[in-house]
């Protein structure tokens, strides 16, 4: 059935099946389920004590349910984001703990609640807007970082059955979203009126465009390899071989890139605490700057989780065809990536901005170059 | 200057070279091993720090400070030559009320900020300082905290 | 990007105390630089001059709070000079091994402040927890972490106890191989040595004219150690070396204060041997009196930043007529235009975290 209208979304006979692509979508069916029972108490209630209503009819029809399904759908993808992001923060936390010698985090069990104390401590914080500030872009630019953050966070599939939608431009979108939050931590920083947050916005868009390029030529060699833009031809392209075999150096330069482009740990020279107090953020207090450390650790996953689409396979298992429960395998490939990435910023200092630069446009964009004829001489080879 | 360089001069050394450039304006009051303390006119201060650090090598003005004798201020010198751990004291008497005196920051940075505080602590103007501002109290004091007119609480 | 003046300090991470660098960058480039202190000035000096003799002690250990030891030190060591008092051995070894505790907690403390200047939290971490098995000596030797209040004047306040030679000789040997690990965080991460190496230069005439002491002198090539040059308290006869780097650069003065660490671990184990060999009964402590007679006097020692002076005038009363600090930091810090001068902004933390600040000392 092609796809000519929104309508396609929400009226279809078959919500177990969905009508472009023909795979069964697991968030939809529980959305669709959840409201099964939801709505059907609701109903089941109101036609309890009006009998013979329309309201409760209207609410179990087939269209009502397919849009509160698709609300629920996007509800419980939000909240797998969120809550795979808690842990990855409460995961960071852990190994940073462990490798500094010091007690990391205490509330909870395992600790696994000190971010929710964390988020209330923050959301309890006076909200401050400087007077002297550009109070649009100071809001928008804030919003636009973080909103993109979340927005691709909740794009990344956990496998073949989890998604929002599996649509030709996967990864391409995605990767056009990642590389919004720079150009708008450059628009916070004039915005903030405070010379730290200027120079930690300038030191930004200095940074973005020296990992930006061999970022993407890294991904226009994993795409060339797959032969395709969507992120489901991309992991089934990797069946017989993970793309980190042929593409090495691809994956080097890819995870040197996106510790840039996730500000971490050596690359968070925007918002260096030690010489720019705290860089772009140095005016966003309280709340604001609680959801741009969510927003961060969003990117975080977004930066380890393409890392495992383009190179280690997706949800697959190496080895074998069996595959129970990919979300988790896919899952513990990212959480495995974020333990490097902790680890790094356990162990480096911070580096300099003519240091990024010379990084970017002299070693990494060679490599992704080469990484790039690689992969070319394989095509032609007629080996992929 | 036609005077030799020496390394590292002894105390005796220092102070026969020096009474030697500068007859009769140089008083010895004690030496000691590795010490050497001198008094000299308030005029000869320049030149005779010029000729230590140039001819004597003491590269370094370890301190400046200022003292207040009621009836006249002082200014003490301790300098000190990396070769041989020699220290040279010199105390210039500066009068009350024409409390001015040569500036050495110009031979010795590390004087610079000596000087300063000297300057603010006890109202001694250094003449050629390049930048004689108040450096440790507020720029609107009128007084000269550190001189013995000025009584603490427990003093009065 | 046009010039601008950024104000950095006086709460600013990298200034470690209250302080402010005023900066003109253009970019990220700094054109000029003048330091502001003075945010700390109690009038220590003139304060001095309202107290007996013994009073100041406790105050010499405000100087600096990780450098207590060596500030009451050497305030005790100019009033034994104006009242002409020789120490016994066991009291100057007593001091030597304090000192170097002393120097070894504070380079420890700078070492964590350089981690957490270049954005390494685990060196900062583990310098840390190195320097608490230092600050424990302290309390089990003079009963009080950082303001140690332990030399008197004419001695020192009490004899170690019986376990401290035990226990020091078992920290000092537990770091020697603990401290390895944190060279190697640093060392050998190509990051902070491509941010220390080659920033900050100043040559060996620079660094004596400017006035600089202490490791960073010697950092930039100058060989001068009031402990070997000027020795106190038996240091002379002790078996060590001056930590001398040629390079002038931040790495050098990195690499000068970690050599220091391993010769004061080197000095205390020698220190704690000729203290085996004296009489356990001889006394720590002489008497003296009350009063120090008229004259003036100054004394000098190696302080874990640089050299620490004090110039008495002493009038015959119970009181100093005028005590004059000379700290080390004070001059350092007069420096700093020229260390910061055409470097970038990046590396103002690593540069001026090779001075180590301390403010306590620096206002006075």
């Amino acid at each position: 059935m092609p796809y000519d209208s929104i309508l396609n979304w929400i009226v279809f006979k078959d919500p177990m099946v969905n009508p472009f692509y023909n795979v069964y979508n697991l968030p939809y069916d529980i959305g669709f389920k959840l409201w099964e029972i939801l709505g059907g108490a609701i109903a089941w209630l109101i036609n309890l004590i009006f009998p013979g209503n329309g309201a409760s009819k209207f609410l179990v029809s087939q269209e009502v349910t397919g849009i509160l399904a698709l609300v629920l759908m996007v509800v419980v993808i939000f909240a797998v984001a969120f809550v795979i992001n808690l842990t990855m923060i409460w995961e960071e936390r852990k190994v940073l703990g462990r490798m500094m010698d010091r007690r990391a985090t205490r509330v909870g069990p395992l600790g696994y609640l000190q971010n929710l104390a964390d988020g209330l401590k923050t959301f309890l914080k006076e909200n401050i807007t400087p007077s002297k500030a550009d109070k649009k872009g100071y809001m928008w630019a804030l919003s636009i970082v973080i909103g993109t953050s979340v927005l691709i966070a909740c794009m990344i599939p956990l496998s073949d059955r989890w998604f929002i939608a599996d649509y030709g431009a996967g990864l391409l979108i995605i990767f056009g979203l990642f590389a919004i939050a720079p150009f708008m931590i450059l628009v916070a920083g004039w915005a903030q009126n405070n010379k730290y947050a200027l120079l930690g916005g300038m030191r930004a868009a200095a940074q973005m465009i020296s990992y930006e390029v061999p970022m993407l030529i890294v991904f226009a060699s994993v795409t060339l390899m797959a032969k395709s833009f969507n992120i489901n031809d991309i992991v089934a392209a990797q069946v017989g071989m993970w793309f980190i075999v042929p593409q090495i150096l691809g994956f080097i330069v890819f995870m040197v890139a996106a510790v840039a482009e996730a500000e971490r740990i050596p690359f968070d020279l925007p918002e260096a605490e030690a010489e720019l107090v705290e860089g772009w953020q140095t005016e966003y207090s309280g709340m604001k700057w609680g959801l741009i450390m969510l927003g961060d650790y969003f990117r975080g996953y977004v930066a380890c989780a393409l890392g495992v689409i383009m190179f280690l396979g997706g949800w697959m298992i190496p080895f074998t065809s069996w595959n129970a429960i990919p979300e988790i395998v896919f899952l513990l490939k990212v959480f495995l990536i974020f333990f490097v990435f902790a680890w790094i910023r356990a162990a480096h200092a911070r580096v300099r901005t003519d240091q990024i630069l010379w990084l970017g446009w002299k070693v990494l964009l060679p490599l992704s170059v080469i990484n790039l004829l690689i992969v070319l001489a394989l095509k032609i080879g007629g080996m992929v | 200057m036609t005077d030799s360089f020496i390394e590292a001069p002894t105390p005796e050394e220092v102070v026969t070279l020096a009474q030697a450039k500068f007859p009769g304006r140089i008083t010895v009051r004690k030496t000691a091993v590795r010490r050497v303390s001198l008094t000299c006119d308030r005029d000869i201060i320049h030149p005779l720090c010029k000729y230590i650090h140039d001819v004597l090598n003491f590269e370094q003005a370890s301190s400046v400070c200022g003292v207040d004798w009621v009836d006249h201020m002082q200014v003490v010198y301790h300098l000190s030559n990396y070769f041989n751990g020699v220290m040279i004291e010199i105390n210039v008497d500066v009068p009350n009320d024409d409390p001015h005196i040569d500036s050495v920051a110009l031979i010795w940075e590390g004087a610079d900020w000596h000087e300063r505080e000297t300057y603010e602590l006890f109202g001694i103007i250094f003449d050629g300082h390049p930048k004689l501002e108040r450096l440790l109290t507020p720029q609107n004091y009128e007084f000269f905290p550190f001189r013995k007119s000025y009584k603490l609480r427990g003093q009065e | 990007m046009a010039e601008m003046w950024l104000t950095m300090g006086p709460q600013h991470p990298f200034s470690h105390g209250l302080w402010t660098l005023k900066v003109l960058a253009d970019g990220e480039i700094v054109k000029d630089a003048v330091p502001v202190i003075g945010y700390l000035h109690r009038g220590w000096e003139k304060e001095c001059e309202n107290r007996p003799y013994p009073l100041i002690i406790p105050m010499a250990d405000r100087l600096c709070y990780s450098a207590s030891m060596t500030w009451s030190h050497v305030y005790c060591k100019v009033v034994e000079e104006a009242l002409e008092i020789e120490l016994t051995d066991r009291t100057k070894y007593l001091r030597v091994v304090a000192d170097e505790i002393c120097r070894i907690q504070s380079h420890l403390m700078w070492l964590a402040a350089m981690g957490t200047d270049l954005g390494n939290l685990t060196v900062f971490l583990w310098a840390l927890r190195e320097r608490e098995f230092f600050l424990d000596l302290n309390v089990k030797l003079c009963g009080q972490r950082l303001t140690t209040n332990y030399p008197r004047i004419g001695g020192v306040r009490n004899d170690m106890p019986y376990y401290f030679e035990r226990d020091c000789l078992r920290v000092v040997k537990r770091f020697e191989k603990a401290i390895w690990n944190i060279i190697a965080m640093m060392d050998e991460s190509a990051i902070v040595v491509s941010r220390l190496k080659g920033v900050g230069v100043i040559s060996r005439k620079d660094a004596a004219n400017y006035g600089l002491t202490g490791p960073t002198m010697r950092g930039c090539g100058v060989d001068f150690d009031v402990r070997r040059d000027d020795p106190y308290c038996n240091y002379d006869q002790l078996d060590w070396e001056v930590a001398v780097c040629k390079e002038g650069d931040a790495y050098g003065r990195y690499r000068v204060r970690i050599e220091e660490m391993l010769q004061s671990c080197e000095i205390i184990k020698q220190a704690m041997e000729k203290l085996d060999k004296l009489p356990k009964t001889d006394p720590t402590r002489v008497k003296v009196p009350k009063n120090v007679p008229a004259g003036t006097h100054f004394a000098r020692l190696e302080d874990p930043r640089g050299e620490s002076l004090m110039y008495l005038i002493s009038d015959g009363s119970d009181r100093p007529y005028r005590l004059k600090v000379r700290s080390p930091i004070f001059v350092n810090v007069s420096a700093s235009k020229h260390l910061v001068d055409g470097v970038r902004i990046a590396d103002i933390p690593a540069i001026m975290g090779t001075i180590d600040m301390c403010l306590g000392e620096t206002d006075r």
